[in-house]
């Protein structure tokens, strides 16, 4: 596969392709989502407009705020743990990074596309949490710590959840290959229709919404941020972090959310394929080349209604206290995802 | 009839708040390019009308945190009338009023016996430098221009009163 | 079975003995399964969530605290003691920066304690406007509570919406006594002024949005299901336990006391020519401190559309003299601030200032709780439990 590009470039080409893919798959949709929902669609929630004098309506804000940050000092608390302090923010983006790696983008285009892509996705995610933890412990702050062990609690909590979640969806694929369950949702039919393909929001509706908390839990975004909670402490691991180590957290944060939504739009939105029926496509070598422009487009469209999801969650609620998490995690949404499996299964069986 | 869950009414309140926002525009002011009138009463900067004042010094001992100094000599001044006694009058030498101490309480501007002193609605002045807070009488006479009118007063109030 | 006879516990209502036990067996199971070692946590001096330069000293067994201490002080400015060294009218302007976020209220007390020390009282028109200004000022600090609430707990938005309605309320206050945060507008004898021409009707229209304003947060907020199980069973102040410790405000009318200054003692306000009702919960936790602010800000509202509508003509000044000096004597007067009972003991002796004043203020008595109720909770609910608490920095240190 990958005819696109193996035919005409090196292999340190295609490399040198695929981090450039990386950091604008993983930057473009983090600046969109800061400026688009965080800085936009909050101030409109509050009846405010939001920053608006750098560039059009504000839209160069986040470029002056990355300026900002990079002039700031770097301060290092002294008693720090210095190399972990420093190593835990990029820890936490290389998560991120390492997330976008199994995402397909179109029939070519992708960076990686592993025969267990989403058992893949899921493990890598879990690598944030080490870089939170290690920046909780460095940072030699009590709330750090606090935050850093809040978060830990919360993340390997809600990590079970997502993965019950997805079983769903890769029973009903039949396959954990992120590829394979994009044409099998929009190459699918419903109920006989072939029309909409078969987006497994609609049958798999219930793992639809566990995953969508999971992740609001994994991004620790109200109303799961104790890690973060401003109010009581202070900013949670990130307390002690200025200027540009605190600029990868904020980046981390957001740049999780978009990867995240694309992941998720992957699993249960089809991704970046439209029904095939519409273009009288059968299978994944049927479809045309020109889906490896779109794709992309439609891949990122879909995110963007993914992340008003999350945000708007975000923006509206307040936040559970940890012990009420953890009880939600293990008395609700386990539970409900692991009936969940139970019915696709039989279901499965049955048709 | 099952009621709506609480969360899910939330989500309609900032929903719907983000969809008046574009609607009707958002309550805030971009302060700069636009800005808000302050109220005809609103203890903005004080005014001096100089030669209302007499140096009679109450406004500077009635200051709750004596921000006020005043100084003056007194002159002898053409009599009013042909053939009179020429008249002792106070020139003001000095009136200042130092704002990064002022509390815009309004105590002298109620005190002063001769209409001196009055409010003026205007609040850009701030400056970088907080000696430049010190606003002598030259620029204190400026503000004059700025004194509105005093406003109506509602139904029923006490015309009498002065 | 010991929590059951737990001496607090065994003269406690129905509800809030159920909701007391849930919370305080909570914590003893959690005791007894986690021994750690403790860890002393500093929240404050400079800690978001204590709106100022409150320190708490929490002792935490995990998450736990075993021990509270809150210290005061970081902030004091001396009001007591600058006011000696103040005339009578220079005082107001001092004292109404005790709670900045209701000022006018912080006047009216003081003032009525000279005016009753030089045995004048203010035209019927003076009260009146004078009410409608406390229960406005009431309207302002109370509604920034409710946004701020939201703030505590995590949710963003309700601040915004908060200042954005506060602002209408600031700006009526603004065009009436000219100042917006500090009106300095009660004089000892009457006001300052009279209102100008045509506020009562845009009152009127701002009331209708702080109605509305307390709907919206009612569905946003004290709807939630998260909210109310972060605040419900919360921080348990039993009646008498809130008695002995001198709450007052919504504070105390939460653990279901039924005390209102406003209406339970007679003082020159308008109070008793409207018909209001005092609101009170039986639970006493502080979903219950919450909602009683929420009703309050409700039902000051309806106080001042009452009162527009029946503000008699006349005279807003009675006949003081030029150069006030105020007889020989002690007076004591306190009313129902926003945040609770605050009064000032004024000592005169016939001088053109008071020779002593004794600040009573609500918040300082508010806190003075907070070692007995943190005992045992989490450290996320600490900060609800303060936010519900409800202190203003200036009032507890003035």
């Amino acid at each position: 596969m990958n005819t696109l590009f193996a035919a005409v470039i090196p292999y340190w080409g295609q490399s040198l392709l695929r981090v450039l893919g990386g950091l604008v798959a993983v930057l473009l949709p983090a600046g969109t989502i800061v400026y688009l929902f965080l800085f936009k669609m909050m101030s409109f929630m509050q009846s405010r407009l939001g920053p608006m004098e750098a560039g059009p309506y504000g839209s160069l804000q986040l470029v002056a705020e990355v300026g900002k940050w990079l002039q700031k000092e770097d301060i290092q608390p002294t008693n720090a743990d210095k190399p972990v302090f420093k190593m835990a923010p990029i820890i936490v983006l290389m998560s991120t990074f390492l997330l976008v790696v199994v995402v397909p983008f179109g029939p070519d285009a992708w960076f990686t596309d592993l025969e267990t892509g989403i058992f893949y996705a899921l493990a890598v995610s879990s690598i944030s949490v080490l870089g939170i933890l290690m920046a909780g412990w460095s940072s030699a702050n009590k709330y750090s710590l606090l935050g850093g062990l809040r978060a830990a609690g919360q993340l390997i909590a809600y990590e079970l959840p997502m993965v019950l979640a997805v079983m769903g969806v890769v029973i009903q694929a039949g396959t954990m290959n992120l590829q394979q369950i994009v044409v099998a949702q929009n190459a699918g039919s419903m109920f006989g229709i072939d029309t909409f393909g078969n987006p497994y929001v609609i049958t798999q509706f219930v793992g639809f919404i566990v995953f969508m908390i999971a992740i609001q839990a994994e991004l620790t975004q109200a109303p799961f941020d104790m890690p973060i909670a401003e109010s009581e402490l202070v900013s949670g691991y990130m307390t002690e972090y200025s200027g540009f180590r605190f600029l990868i957290f904020f980046i981390g944060e957001f740049a999780t959310a978009g990867v995240f939504a694309m992941i998720a739009s992957t699993l249960f939105l089809g991704g970046w394929g439209v029904p095939f029926s519409w273009f009288g496509w059968t299978s994944m070598d049927s479809v045309a080349n020109w889906m490896n422009v779109v794709g992309p487009l439609v891949v990122f469209t879909k995110m963007m209604v993914l992340t008003f999801l999350i945000m708007w969650v975000r923006f509206t609620y307040p936040r559970f206290r940890e012990d009420q998490l953890q009880r939600f995690a293990w008395k609700v949404l386990i539970p409900v995802s692991l009936a969940n499996i139970m019915l696709t299964a039989v279901l499965k069986v049955v048709f | 009839m099952a009621q709506v869950p609480g969360f899910i009414k939330g989500l309609g309140i900032t929903f719907g708040t983000m969809m008046r926002t574009f609607k009707n525009g958002a309550n805030t002011v971009q302060y700069p390019h636009e800005k808000e009138a302050p109220p005809v009463r609103a203890r903005g900067v004080i005014a001096l009308h100089q030669d209302n004042c007499t140096s009679c010094m109450l406004c500077s001992r009635s200051c709750p945190d004596w921000c006020i100094y005043i100084e003056a000599h007194k002159e002898l001044a053409p009599p009013r009338r042909e053939g009179g006694k020429p008249r002792q009058v106070n020139l003001l030498d000095r009136f200042d009023i130092d704002y990064a101490l002022c509390m815009y309480c309004g105590i002298c501007v109620e005190v002063c016996p001769f209409d001196a002193l009055f409010w003026s609605p205007e609040y850009e002045y701030s400056e970088p430098n907080i000696t430049d807070m010190l606003h002598d009488k030259t620029k204190l006479s400026e503000w004059m221009e700025t004194v509105p009118e005093a406003p109506a007063l509602e139904v029923g109030a006490d015309k009498k009163k002065k | 079975m010991t929590i059951l006879n737990d001496p607090v516990s065994a003269k406690l209502g129905n509800r809030q003995q159920l909701s007391y036990i849930a919370s305080q067996a909570a914590d003893a199971r959690l005791n007894v399964e986690l021994e750690t070692e403790g860890m002393t946590l500093n929240i404050g001096p400079q800690h978001p969530a204590t709106h100022g330069t409150l320190r708490i000293i929490a002792r935490l067994d995990g998450e736990q605290v075993v021990w509270a201490e809150p210290s005061c002080g970081y902030m004091h400015r001396g009001y007591e003691k600058l006011t000696e060294v103040r005339t009578f009218p220079q005082v107001t302007s001092l004292i109404n920066r005790i709670d900045w976020l209701g000022s006018f209220a912080n006047e009216v007390p003081f003032i009525l304690a000279a005016e009753k020390l030089m045995n004048v009282e203010a035209p019927p028109r003076a009260q009146w406007i004078r009410t409608i200004l406390f229960e406005l000022s009431r309207i302002a600090n109370v509604s920034l509570f409710l946004g701020d609430l939201g703030v505590q707990l995590g949710a963003i938005t309700p601040v915004f919406l908060a200042f954005r309605d506060r602002e209408y309320v600031l700006n009526l206050i603004e065009s009436a006594t000219g100042g917006r945060f500090h009106p300095n507008f009660d004089r000892i004898g009457g006001l300052k002024d009279d209102l100008p021409a045509g506020w009562i009707d845009e009152t009127k229209v701002v009331m209708k949005k702080l109605r509305n304003f307390c709907d919206e947060i009612e569905t946003l907020l004290f709807g939630n299901e998260i909210f109310q199980s972060r605040t419900r069973g919360i921080g348990v102040i039993p009646r008498d336990v809130a008695l002995q410790y001198g709450l007052s405000g919504a504070n105390l009318r939460a653990s279901g006391v039924d005390w209102d200054l406003r209406r339970d003692q007679t003082i020159p306000l308008a109070y008793d020519k409207v018909d209001f009702k005092v609101w009170t919960h039986p639970d006493g936790d502080s979903f219950a401190r919450c909602w009683v602010r929420l009703q309050e800000t409700r039902e000051a509202t309806k106080i001042v559309d009452q009162l527009l509508d029946g503000i008699p003509s006349g005279p807003v000044m009675a006949k003081v003299p030029k150069i006030i000096k105020v007889p020989e004597g002690e007076a004591w007067v306190s009313t129902e601030n926003p945040l609770g009972e605050m009064g000032y003991y004024v000592v005169s002796r016939g001088d053109l200032g008071p020779f002593r004043v004794k600040i009573r203020s609500a918040s300082f008595n508010n806190i003075s709780i907070t070692p007995w109720l943190l005992r045992g909770v989490y450290v996320p609910d600490i900060i609800t439990i303060l936010a519900s608490l409800y202190f203003i920095l200036g009032d507890i240190d003035r």
